[in-house]
């Protein structure tokens, strides 16, 4: 295990992200300009994309029946069990409970791709069709979150309005949610890119392959730079997001990474597939989730959801979690 | 020259709701728009898309009357939620018929 937490704690992933938060801490200048990050996230996700659609279509349909059936699940289960927590245990308000589940219901897809390096890298590669997974279950997890937020806040607010005078804004309809989620780019990006890998299969990918492939991990790391950048400049909201988030953004991950593990073993994956499935379920999204939140559910405190996705449960996820999660898979499947 | 007394309405608000804005400018009768991103901090500071785009304000010419609706939408709609501030400034331009 110890051996496993170091390999990942000097992967140029994991070192590239302290870097940016250190740069962070000491307060440089660096920041990474908005159109390269906008570049590198559409680079990793049709990348991500296209080799998923190409390893697709050496996969028949049964390989993939159970993995698609839990991992459907999972999407269902993480937002309620996230949201419910919250609300009871953390006594969140509706509105900020369900923002915040509806970041942890949904998948990080760069934890997914660290974890997927990970497992390649200690030679237990996960399944090829792991990205199919992953577009599967971002999704349920925003859209039920905000279902609920949306219920349970028109409800509160109807009482008001029986009370007094005060008028709310109209509620937005649920179609320009879910067509926001639905065509958002890591969708289009990653459902396209598998649509097309699928479509021209190995031989037409090949002249491609050195471009996507070839300087996936570098840009990977690039990409990491920002992301430790990012969270480096949300450091300062962790006092005031408290202790009961910060243990949130921690445990939450470890249990709902436990419930991916052993649904992904008993649906047949290999350790390495569990492995990234774990990794999945515990991930709580930043990149499609927070604009849908905060158009949805603009009552939610922001700080809340970011902090929590990009400054406490991302980085745990990369350091600690991945291996915490390997090592479960590893101990189930009795090695 | 010749010019007609116009309002200038300028709005700048959080990018993630650049779409419903430009929309909103449409169906009040705007004729078109000058959109810029921008940078700034206010009372509310934290914007939910920094990692995609900090801020934009957004320019439309109008007639009064339409500058007086959309300034009644954004702060029944938009204003107790949101990170937006709007002002008006009486303009004078060329070709007055273009923009109502």
């Amino acid at each position: 295990m110890l051996e496993v937490l170091r390999i990942n704690l000097c992967s140029p992933l994991s070192l590239a992200f302290v870097l940016g938060i250190v740069s962070r801490l000491v307060r440089s200048e660096l920041s990474i300009p908005r159109e390269l990050y906008a570049s590198l996230s559409i680079y990793l996700l049709l990348a991500l994309g296209l080799k998923g659609g190409v390893e697709l279509s050496h996969s028949t349909l049964s390989d993939l029946y159970w993995p698609v059936l839990v991992t459907l699940g999972i999407g269902i289960i993480t937002p309620i069990t996230s949201y419910l927590v919250l609300r009871r245990i953390g006594k969140f308000s509706t509105a900020d409970a369900a923002g915040i589940a509806a970041h942890y219901g949904s998948v990080s897809a760069v934890t997914f791709i660290a974890a997927q390096q990970f497992v390649q890298t200690l030679n237990y590669p996960a399944e090829g069709f792991m990205p199919t997974l992953v577009t599967l279950m971002e999704s349920p997890g925003i859209q039920i979150a905000l279902a609920i937020g949306a219920i349970q806040t028109a409800k509160q607010a109807a009482a008001r309005a029986a009370n007094s005078e005060g008028s709310s804004p109209p509620a937005r309809p649920t179609s320009a949610v879910l067509h926001e989620v639905l065509t958002g780019r890591s969708m289009i990006l990653m459902v396209g890119g598998l649509i097309v890998g699928l479509l021209m299969g190995e031989k037409s990918y090949e002249p491609v392959k050195p471009f996507f492939e070839g300087m996936f991990k570098g840009a990977l790391t690039l990409f990491l730079l920002e992301m430790g950048l990012a969270a480096g400049s949300r450091l300062g909201d962790l006092k005031s997001v408290g202790l009961f988030l910060l243990g949130f953004g921690t445990i939450m991950p470890v249990i709902h990474g436990t419930l991916g593990v052993l649904a992904g073993h008993w649906a047949g994956l290999s350790i390495g597939g569990a492995t990234v499935l774990g990794a999945m379920s515990a991930s709580a999204s930043y990149i499609a989730a927070p604009p849908a939140v905060r158009m949805t559910l603009p009552e939610a405190n922001p700080t809340y959801y970011l902090t929590a996705a990009l400054a406490i449960t991302f980085p745990f996820n990369i350091v600690l979690g991945i291996p915490i999660y390997f090592h479960i898979a590893k101990t189930i499947a009795g090695q | 020259m010749h010019t007609t007394p116009l309002t200038l309405l300028t709005i700048v608000a959080e990018a993630v709701l650049k779409d419903r804005l430009i929309a909103e400018l449409t169906q009040a009768g705007a004729k078109g728009h000058t959109l810029i991103e921008c940078e700034g901090c206010g009372s509310r500071h934290r914007r939910v898309s920094e990692l995609l785009g900090a801020n934009i304000k957004l320019e439309t010419i109008v007639s009064a009357a339409v500058a007086d609706k959309l300034l009644e939408v954004l702060a029944v709609e938009y204003f107790p939620q949101f990170a937006v501030i709007a002002y008006i400034s009486p303009v004078s331009v060329i070709r007055g018929e273009k923009y109502v």
